[in-house]
């Protein structure tokens, strides 16, 4: 009974503390996190028992039967970005309760955004039709314009501008997309597509408007220009839940397109082009995050990197063996939710470095090491996570990777696997030889409250934490998949 | 049928108009204008292509509903956002914008 209450309640909820944190005075809006986040927490660890118990099953909203009503997808890809969600957004949410306090014309309206961004992403990872995930990213895209533009200094507005107009051209040749495809088969659902969809031009019209949008909003190099200043300058809590969650919204969609449509309608030389972009981020990404001399717009174009990993999914799946997908499948999510943990953390673990030196350059943290430890071990955590070192969730994401890309053959993604690691030591390690050497600049630091570094600090042990116990989110996320378990 | 698709493919030329629109112009309201002349592009295209002799169908025309609402949205939010800017910069376009 808990199970089937969790399903709406997971953005029935945050749509409505969204709106109560509207109406309620600004002193009171922080204060919804007292409510929403036990609450939430307890919905997520109800779909987790459900799916435990009774395996993947469809959720029909209100017993509406679709096309008229909304149907929800609960397999273990749904249930695990879920639980993903509840826990980085729930620690960003109590990191930004303490450092929103020293921006209060932004804490007012950061609380109501939160909550529907929260709202939105949950609507994603619910979808079963392809018209409720346009709604979805619609609902947190927006929501996330708004949350860049909290600082509203001219260079957050532009920052946000050009996010907006970049989201609003994605979404749009997506829904061209959702179009043309409900033309064709006359069907939004996802399994309703999954057995109809053939290989005909329209749908290779649909495919590619679906892949740009999508593209687009997951900021795939060479569209990534949007990214950088959005999540590099927005509010420290802010950058946080955007690169670590938002950005996978949108490449959850493409993730799911892509295995709705099948192999016969997929293209092989689509999921090539679509891995060199992906190479081409880890490259790019790489060697701007190492030039950058902003501690923040290093760790936004980590992001821009670790990216590129996420596509190489798509060569290693499409017309490759069972073994290899089934491979390539478990990696990139295993992928997904490190970096999720990982670039939470080290956004977080910035924003205190940050803190504690009083500037934003990253020549500044000279001597750092001695004063603030804990934020820099949490960085170094991190850090560790996004290189993929042994033991930590990144480490087994691309280890898996690399064993599809040797069972398939296509050994030219191993190239990109070690030298994208090679390129992340390099500017993680650029940001420590500042922090270990001595300097006679600073002889003190601001210390920030400890909250903040404790969240920091929570969420970098997951990252390395989620590498060890690998085999157990990898099993649950299987569940209902093509790639099914057991 | 042919009388169905002059619906879709005005559809199409609105959508391809709007888009290099938002391609050339730099000046961001002329961008939103843009962004909404797709917009209504691809609510035709749906409600065009999916009259083709079945009858009326109800989902696409809902999906347009729903569609328009987040246009509102989203263009009432640029215009925010776009105003705020004009405020703090004194400018009509992005910076360095290519």
């Amino acid at each position: 009974v808990i199970g089937l209450w969790s399903v709406p309640l997971l953005f029935a909820l945050p749509l409505a503390l969204g709106i109560l944190s509207l109406l309620a005075t600004p002193a009171w809006r922080p204060r919804t996190i007292f409510v929403g986040l036990p609450l939430l927490a307890t919905a997520s660890i109800g779909v987790l028992a459900g799916l435990v118990r009774d395996g993947p099953s469809v959720y029909a909203l209100g017993d509406w039967l679709a096309p008229l009503g909304i149907n929800l997808v609960l397999d273990g890809l749904a249930v695990g970005m879920i639980l993903m969600t509840t826990l980085v957004a729930s620690l960003c949410a109590v990191y930004a309760r303490v450092y929103l306090r020293d921006y209060p014309a932004a804490t007012s309206f950061f609380w109501p955004l939160l909550w529907f961004l929260w709202a939105g992403m949950n609507g994603i990872w619910l979808a079963e039709d392809i018209f409720n995930l346009y709604v979805g990213l619609e609902v947190m895209g927006l929501a996330a314009v708004g949350m860049v533009a909290l600082r509203a200094t001219p260079q957050a507005l532009a920052a946000a501008m050009r996010y907006l107009l970049a989201a609003l051209l994605g979404s749009l040749a997506y829904l061209l997309g959702v179009a043309l495809l409900y033309v064709t088969y006359g069907t939004l659902s996802m399994a309703g597509l999954h057995e109809a969809a053939t290989a005909n031009p329209t749908t290779h019209v649909a495919l590619a408007m679906i892949i740009l949008g999508l593209l687009l909003k997951t900021a795939l190099f060479p569209l990534h220009a949007w990214l950088p200043p959005a999540h590099g300058g927005a509010l420290t809590p802010v950058s946080a839940l955007l690169s670590a969650l938002v950005i996978k919204g949108s490449f959850y969609i493409l993730l799911r397109m892509w295995l709705v449509l099948g192999p016969e309608v997929t293209p092989v030389f689509t999921a090539q082009l679509l891995g060199v972009l992906g190479a081409g981020a880890v490259f790019y990404g790489g060697w701007m995050a190492w030039r950058q001399h902003q501690l923040k717009q290093l760790v936004a174009y980590s992001t821009v990197a670790q990216i590129g990993y996420l596509f190489l999914f798509f060569p290693l799946v499409t017309g490759t063996g069972p073994e290899a997908a089934r491979l390539a499948w478990d990696g990139t999510l295993m992928i997904v939710i490190s970096h999720a943990l990982a670039k939470g953390a080290l956004f977080l673990s910035a924003g205190n470095l940050i803190l504690a030196v009083g500037s934003t350059q990253i020549s500044h943290l000279v001597g750092i090491s001695r004063f603030r430890p804990m934020s820099l071990f949490s960085f170094g955590l991190a850090g560790i996570s996004l290189m993929g070192l042994p033991p930590s969730g990144g480490f087994t994401g691309k280890w898996l990777l690399l064993h599809s890309a040797i069972l398939s053959g296509q050994w030219w993604w191993l190239i990109v696997l070690f030298l994208g690691g090679l390129l992340s030591a390099a500017y993680i390690f650029k940001v420590f030889r500042m922090s270990f050497r001595e300097g006679p600049q600073i002889d003190r630091s601001v210390t920030p409250p400890l909250t903040l570094d404790v969240t920091a600090l929570i969420l970098a042990s997951l990252a390395i934490l989620i590498g060890l116990t690998a085999h157990l989110p990898l099993f649950w996320l299987r569940l209902g998949s093509v790639f099914g378990a057991g | 049928m042919s009388g169905s698709l002059v619906f879709a493919w005005s559809g199409v030329l609105l959508f391809g108009l709007g888009l290099f629109g938002f391609i050339v112009h730099r000046h961001l309201l002329r961008r939103l204008l843009a962004f909404n002349i797709m917009g209504s592009g691809a609510f035709l295209v749906l409600v065009g292509l999916a009259q083709d002799g079945r009858g009326v169908d109800p989902v696409p025309q809902a999906m347009v509903i729903t569609g328009i609402v987040v246009a509102v949205a989203s263009t009432a939010l640029a215009l925010v956002v776009f105003r705020r800017w004009y405020r703090t910069s004194g400018r009509t376009d992005l910076p360095e914008d290519t």
